[in-house]
């Protein structure tokens, strides 16, 4: 059905493949958001498709799917901008089509293992076959070796065409961070019967991967995507990039420290955690300044010289792009900070508080901004010099952020119950559990957020189509 | 850039070395601070269960003691309190068999994907309840174990048979969990309530004391 986002106009190897990543992406984001609603439902309906597709299977394959769309969309953003970036073709990209054959062959396997075969029994072969059971990286470990492989060469090609070709400010972020979020990965990938231990090394692949290493990421397709879209300049971007990376490494590496409050670790966890993590909404609050700073800056200098309309060549993925600036603020930093202080945090640990920060936060930091990039590979490989946001794009971009909004407010309601009356009133017992789940300020919350979900999945729905729509109609407009 | 930077501010060199040094500067302290944690979070040994050295991990051997969850005035919080011996699933278990029982418990929590929908140590998914202290948990005694005669027998009925005895309507389903797993995971979170968690299920103590007293929410 994606077949439709032609590359007619790309002649760069590199750049096709990118769209490539870009078109599973954007299935894998739809069954995400299909599994969310089934999650949604089963908070609602306990016995809806009880023992058949159990809470934990859906729960599993939407936040599955979720960190496999965004690794598609990231690695398609930066085949996008390698060639442009280094102004060098490309190297071993034939190579690069194939890892993409394997990745995308290997994903198949392990979605259709964990809807139809769900759990294994307690040996090593369910491990290594069937789901390692681990939040986030639940890929049993063929696929864990499978996914290492493939990154490889993702990053050979990368890394390797950045040393044939220009070495821009942008290129070295990039190659610096993808190779600390590659290595990384590893660190999930081991056994031990020690929980604490397990829960230890878990967290250095998902917090530095969300906290630390993407973030960077996101810096550096921002900077990319504001010379593209409005002509930002390129000192100006690369000065912020590199503040950025201070920021964002200097607070978000031993921010590490807020997760390991309570699961066995040592007490001193909690001033290191505390202090960096309060500061990681700093670097947030100087991206959302520098790219409205820019937009303003450049419109302006156009307006200066009498030139007429605006600066913007891309419409949606600029309007994205701002979206993720406000998102990334707002969801990571300000809900995050919500409960990364240990004396809230020993109430809200393990509440819907955090379900609600890591919707927005996903959405607000990184689903913005890729969503973004696919809109500028639109604009590139239908080959179109401006591309307007049509009715549909402003459709999709409205209801996905208002009902992520709810969502998360509705949430953030459930949460808020959760912690004063399971956790400080009750205790924290299975029957606290359950009271709280059961009073009315709670299970409303749940409605909420499932008629939100829905809302999201319309906007979903608007934003697939804008897509498939939105670059034929700017290159008729153009011809025309 | 042709014309020379006229201040420091706005210098990329000075900005991309600053950026290194502190991501190398935040990287070194990780890693020095990780192992120092890695030494108090590896596993305890039998011999300091003997002696009664607290350790934030004890040995898998722990599940041969009868453990509690109290306030400690000094640390402020509630911390595990590993007291007498007691026998478990009737017997005593060896240094190898609690670390095979334990092994297996552990290789089953993942299998069975059990933190989709609970959290273990306040992570994983907010379906069901935490497990972090389930073995302490007041609702076993309230539910009279299932009829059988101990708490680690009662456990693990129910997690061979969650469906038909779930509390609430939203109910654990069966997930073809053998007897030997079933062991295997009560020994997984009896161990597990003997993590030093720094206080974490707060005021767990105070529900399980109402519970035992008839208070309010025991049922």
């Amino acid at each position: 059905m994606l077949a439709s986002i032609k590359t007619n106009s790309l002649t760069n190897e590199g750049q096709k493949l990118g769209m490539m990543y870009f078109r599973v992406a954007v299935i894998l984001f739809g069954a995400q958001l299909v599994m969310g609603l089934i999650a949604a439902i089963q908070f609602l309906m306990p016995g809806f498709l009880f023992e058949i597709f159990d809470f934990s299977v859906a729960r599993m394959v939407h936040i599955n799917a979720l960190v496999v769309w965004m690794l598609y969309a990231m690695i398609g953003s930066t085949y996008l901008m390698l060639t442009d970036e280094t102004e060098h073709e490309g190297v071993g990209i034939a190579l690069g089509k194939l890892g993409f054959w394997i990745l995308t062959a290997a994903v198949t396997v392990v979605v259709l293992v964990y809807i139809f075969i769900q759990v294994g029994a307690g040996t090593e072969a369910t491990i290594w076959f069937i789901n390692e059971g681990r939040e986030y990286i639940e890929a049993p470990r063929w696929a864990d070796i499978g996914i290492v492989v493939v990154v490889l060469i993702f990053y050979w090609n990368v890394f390797a065409t950045y040393l044939a070709g220009k070495q821009t400010g942008i290129m070295t972020v990039m190659v610096a961070n993808l190779l600390a979020l590659a290595g990384l990965y590893i660190a999930g990938m081991f056994f031990t019967d020690n929980i604490s231990m397990d829960q230890f090394w878990w967290w250095w692949v998902i917090h530095l991967w969300v906290e630390a290493t993407w973030e960077v990421f996101v810096g550096t397709l921002a900077a990319y995507a504001l010379i593209k879209l409005i002509g930002a300049k390129r000192e100006i971007v690369e000065m912020w990039l590199w503040i950025e990376v201070l920021m964002l490494f200097g607070s978000g590496i031993l921010g590490l420290g807020h997760h390991y409050f309570w699961i066995g670790t040592p007490e001193y966890w909690w001033e290191i955690g505390a202090l960096f993590s309060a500061l990681e909404p700093v670097p947030l609050i100087a991206m959302f300044v520098h790219v409205l700073y820019d937009w303003g800056k450049e419109q302006g200098i156009a307006n200066g010289k009498g030139e007429e309309g605006n600066v913007i060549k891309n419409g949606p993925a600029m309007a994205w792009i701002v979206t993720n600036a406000f998102g990334n603020f707002l969801g990571a930093g300000i809900w995050g900070f919500f409960h990364t202080l240990p004396q809230v945090n020993i109430y809200t640990h393990g509440t819907q508080f955090t379900a609600a920060h890591g919707h927005l936060s996903f959405f607000g930091a990184y689903a913005t901004i890729l969503i973004g990039m696919i809109y500028y590979g639109i604009q590139r490989a239908y080959g179109v010099e401006r591309m307007k946001s049509t009715f549909k794009s402003k459709m999709g971009i409205f209801m996905i952020t208002f009902g992520v909004m709810g969502m998360t407010i509705a949430l953030t309601i459930a949460g808020y119950e959760q912690v004063l009356v399971e956790r400080a009133d009750l205790g924290a017992t299975w029957n606290a559990f359950f009271t709280a789940q059961d009073l009315a300020w709670y299970t409303q919350a749940q409605l909420w957020r499932a008629i939100m979900g829905v809302v999201t999945f319309v906007g979903f729905i608007y934003l697939v189509w804008d897509l498939l729509t939105i670059g034929k109609a700017a290159k008729e407009t153009q011809e025309a | 850039m042709a014309k020379e930077n006229v201040s420091v501010w706005t210098s990329i060199p000075f900005w991309r070395r600053s950026a290194a040094w502190v991501t190398g500067f935040a990287t070194i302290l990780l890693i020095w601070l990780t192992f120092d944690t890695l030494g108090q979070i590896s596993m305890g040994t039998d011999d300091d269960l003997q002696t009664k050295t607290r350790k934030r991990v004890p040995a898998p051997t722990v599940i041969n003691y009868h453990i509690d969850y109290k306030y400690d005035r000094k640390r402020g919080s509630e911390v595990p309190v590993v007291g007498n011996k007691e026998p478990f699933f009737g017997k005593e278990w060896s240094v190898d068999e609690a670390a095979e029982l334990l092994h297996l418990g552990k290789l089953t929590s993942q299998a069975k994907n059990c933190m989709n929908c609970h959290t273990l140590l306040g992570n994983g998914a907010y379906y069901a309840p935490d497990l972090t202290k389930a073995w302490l948990d007041p609702n076993w005694e309230a539910m009279g174990y299932f009829g059988k005669p101990t708490k680690e027998e009662g456990i693990a009925y129910f997690l061979q048979h969650p469906s038909e005895n779930s509390i609430h309507t939203r109910r654990m389903p069966n997930l073809g969990i053998t007897e030997e797993e079933a062991k295997g995971l009560v020994a997984f979170l009896k161990h597990m309530s003997s993590i030093d968690t720094n206080g974490f299920p707060r005021n767990f103590s105070k529900a399980t004391d109402k519970s035992n007293v008839g208070g309010t929410y025991a049922r």
